[in-house]
């Protein structure tokens, strides 16, 4: 196999812990799990290093009614049993009711893949645990045929989770773990600059410390990550905002435009509005 | 060497197993980390630790473990040959970033440069400033923070970095302690879970169906019902600091266990007494406090709610207004706690002081008075029963 290396590509900036990551799943073919505050880009990975690869990506979106078998695939008996009743005679070979899932899919693929299983933690907590051979191994068997499904080439599988629930042991010691860190300043002006190029350099130290400050609100329920950045960022291009609107010397403009785009809850907008009134009678 | 900070991690109480260990070899046989601490570091943790509550116990092991080990690296790097050098800066570095170094000056420069260094480095190792780790000037080497430096093993500029990052100790607001023993509590806990039937329908109700498609003459009558969810809802209140502190160990075990067995827990922390403000992180107490009646607001009577105190105060502290330690309270311990009842009708204490002495303890006769006697000690039984109490509604306040 060629040593491909990830090292991000012109839309993604992947710090030098995760590149490191991704290449030792990548070398080891093994799966690479990813936690990391919502919005810091779990689930693009998946899409960039497919992309910066040049490999097929087969995307697994778990919910939490899924189950481990419908990654596999399932036995469509119900439609089975309706045609039986209606005499058709596609009935008799079994084969035409096993649905094929992801995972099978990605280890069909011509070349190796780049198989991505979002939000494995909404599922139910055994859902890992029934996919300990077939991430193991890399094969699972059919029983309905009769026939072993082997991967043909070893997915590069990337496995994203909010924390919602916490993973089996068993499960965890077949993957690689990465945390993604916030940002900090610097790295994420890179990733502004990788989003908005055109954006001008004064609007732009202006809005990310404006971000900065918000996020340090003491007491957010949800703090304002990534991809709100960016989304703030794209309004305030568009409404045409200019940097000085979002400096915070100026008492009377304390509350950042546009701000909605940043806070998603009612709550939290009050209390900041409630911190920046305090904030201004204090001067 | 690896062996020793193998079993040192597992000391820390890090479950890594020797799969992970094993893997880690397999990784570092496969070149993935080249000489360079700090790669080593990101790829031990990302082969031996699973979460990153664990990560800041890792730093520290990882700190003390390889305390002045970035030398051996140095030394490594010392004994690599130029040639090699440059094909490994050639294998990593794009061709932009090639680019981008021969902007600053010649790559082959900088590469002439780059031997000198290795020579002078070889006679003067001791004390020399000029490299990794010792003060971070020199153009080469991994972790140098010269700001046109070649980082050899990895690509990218990084001086902004001033501390090694196992030494920053990012992580340390993640760890919440020991899961190792929590097995017990962990079964007791799981008594809470109540499978309630709610949600989409998306089960084939297998009977139902039978028994349609038989009143259907035969024609196939499909019945749906909804799925069994997890939908215990839970939020944790942990006394903190001042009596508590011989109990917090135990706290956090709890606190572990707890954390994986229901779909939505929060927390917060207290000292003795619930009064009018709550706090999220404990490091932060002082300036990031939540007011008890948004908790009150935010969270409905779903929640059960478990507090974990031993109730030892005076009982000025429950019944004064202004009778809290800490600070001025205006309205009595008591009030709030009686708002608490009112509002979230599961609601249990687990006291870790042993059930023989509550009696002795006046302030613990007040509480179990305040909360209908739903007061049990921090023990597998005693969670048991708890478990029980916060399924039904809240006992009349008469039975004592």
């Amino acid at each position: 196999m060629t040593t491909q290396r990830f090292s991000g590509t012109d839309r993604y900036i992947a710090t030098d812990d995760l590149r490191m990551a991704v290449n030792a799943a990548v070398t080891l073919a093994r799966p690479l799990l990813i936690k990391g505050e919502p919005g810091t880009g779990k689930t693009q990975l998946a899409v960039e290093v497919a992309q910066a690869l040049g490999r097929p990506l087969f995307e697994w979106h778990v919910k939490s009614t899924s189950k481990a078998q419908q990654g596999l695939y399932e036995y469509d008996a119900v439609s089975r049993l309706r045609d039986s009743q209606l005499g058709e005679a596609r009935v008799a070979d079994i084969r035409n009711y096993i649905v094929r899932g992801k995972l099978w899919e990605a280890f069909e693929s011509e070349e190796q893949p780049v198989l991505l299983i979002d939000e494995i933690d909404k599922a139910d907590i055994e859902f890992p645990n029934d996919l300990l051979r077939e991430l193991d191994r890399m094969e699972f068997y059919v029983y309905e045929t009769r026939e072993l499904v082997r991967a043909r080439h070893r997915p590069i599988i990337i496995i994203t989770s909010n924390n919602e629930k916490e993973l089996p042991d068993a499960f965890l010691r077949r993957c690689f773990f990465h945390y993604i860190r916030f940002p900090d300043e610097e790295t994420m002006t890179r990733i502004v600059g990788v989003h908005y190029p055109s954006l001008k350099r004064e609007l732009l130290a202006e809005a990310l410390g404006a971000f900065y400050r918000v996020r340090e609100t003491p007491g957010l329920k949800k703090k304002p990550s990534t991809s709100e950045l960016l989304d703030w960022i794209k309004l305030l291009l568009a409404e045409d905002i200019p940097p000085e609107a979002l400096r915070s010397e100026d008492p009377k403009k304390a509350i950042p435009p546009l701000y909605g785009a940043l806070l998603k809850n009612e709550q939290d907008v009050h209390l900041f509005e409630q911190l920046v009134f305090l904030n201004r009678r204090a001067r | 060497m690896l062996v020793r900070f193998f079993l040192e991690v597992r000391a820390a109480g890090i479950p890594a197993s020797i799969t992970e260990f094993l893997s880690l070899l397999q990784a570092l046989e496969a070149r993935v980390a080249s000489c360079s601490a700090e790669e080593f570091y990101w790829l031990a943790r990302l082969s031996l630790v699973k979460d990153e509550r664990h990560f800041d116990r890792f730093d520290r092991v990882f700190a003390e473990h390889f305390a002045g080990a970035e030398r051996v690296f140095e030394r490594l790097l010392a004994e690599v040959p130029a040639e090699w050098l440059q094909a490994m800066a050639q294998r990593l570095f794009s061709d932009e970033e090639r680019a981008k170094v021969e902007a600053l000056g010649s790559w082959d420069k900088l590469l002439e440069t780059l031997k000198q260094r290795l020579a002078e480095q070889k006679s003067k190792h001791e004390g020399g400033n000029k490299w990794i780790g010792t003060g971070g000037t020199s153009p080469f080497g991994s972790g140098g923070y010269n700001p046109e430096g070649i980082r050899i093993g990895d690509a990218g500029a990084r001086q902004r970095r001033a501390v090694k990052v196992w030494e920053a100790r990012e992580y340390r607001n993640f760890d919440d302690r020991r899961e190792l023993g929590t097995r017990n509590l962990k079964m007791a806990l799981r008594r809470l879970r109540k499978f309630a039937r709610q949600g989409a329908a998306d089960e084939l109700d297998l009977d139902g169906t039978i028994e349609a498609t038989a009143r259907n003459a035969g024609w196939l009558d499909l019945k749906l019902r909804p799925e069994r969810r997890n939908a215990v809802k839970v939020l944790l209140l942990l006394d903190v600091g001042g009596s508590m502190e011989d109990h917090v160990r135990i706290c956090e075990e709890l606190f572990s266990a707890a954390r994986s067995e229901f779909r939505q827990l929060e927390h917060f922390y207290f000292h003795n007494f619930i009064y009018e403000t709550v706090w999220k992180d404990n490091r932060r107490r002082q300036s990031e406090r939540i007011k008890t009646t948004e908790l009150l607001r935010t969270f409905n009577g779903d929640y059960r709610v478990i507090f974990v105190g031993d109730a030892a105060m005076s009982p000025y502290e429950i019944v004064q207004p202004g009778g809290s330690v800490e600070h001025f309270n205006e309205e009595a311990g008591s009030v709030w706690m009686q708002r608490m009842t009112a509002h979230f009708p599961h609601l249990v204490w687990l006291n870790p002081e042993p059930e023989e002495r509550w009696d002795w303890t006046p302030s613990i006769r007040l509480t179990q008075e305040l909360i209908g006697n739903r007061m049990f000690p921090l023990t597998l039984g005693g969670l048991d029963r708890a478990m029980v109490a916060l399924r039904r509604k809240r006992i009349n306040e008469g039975s004592r």
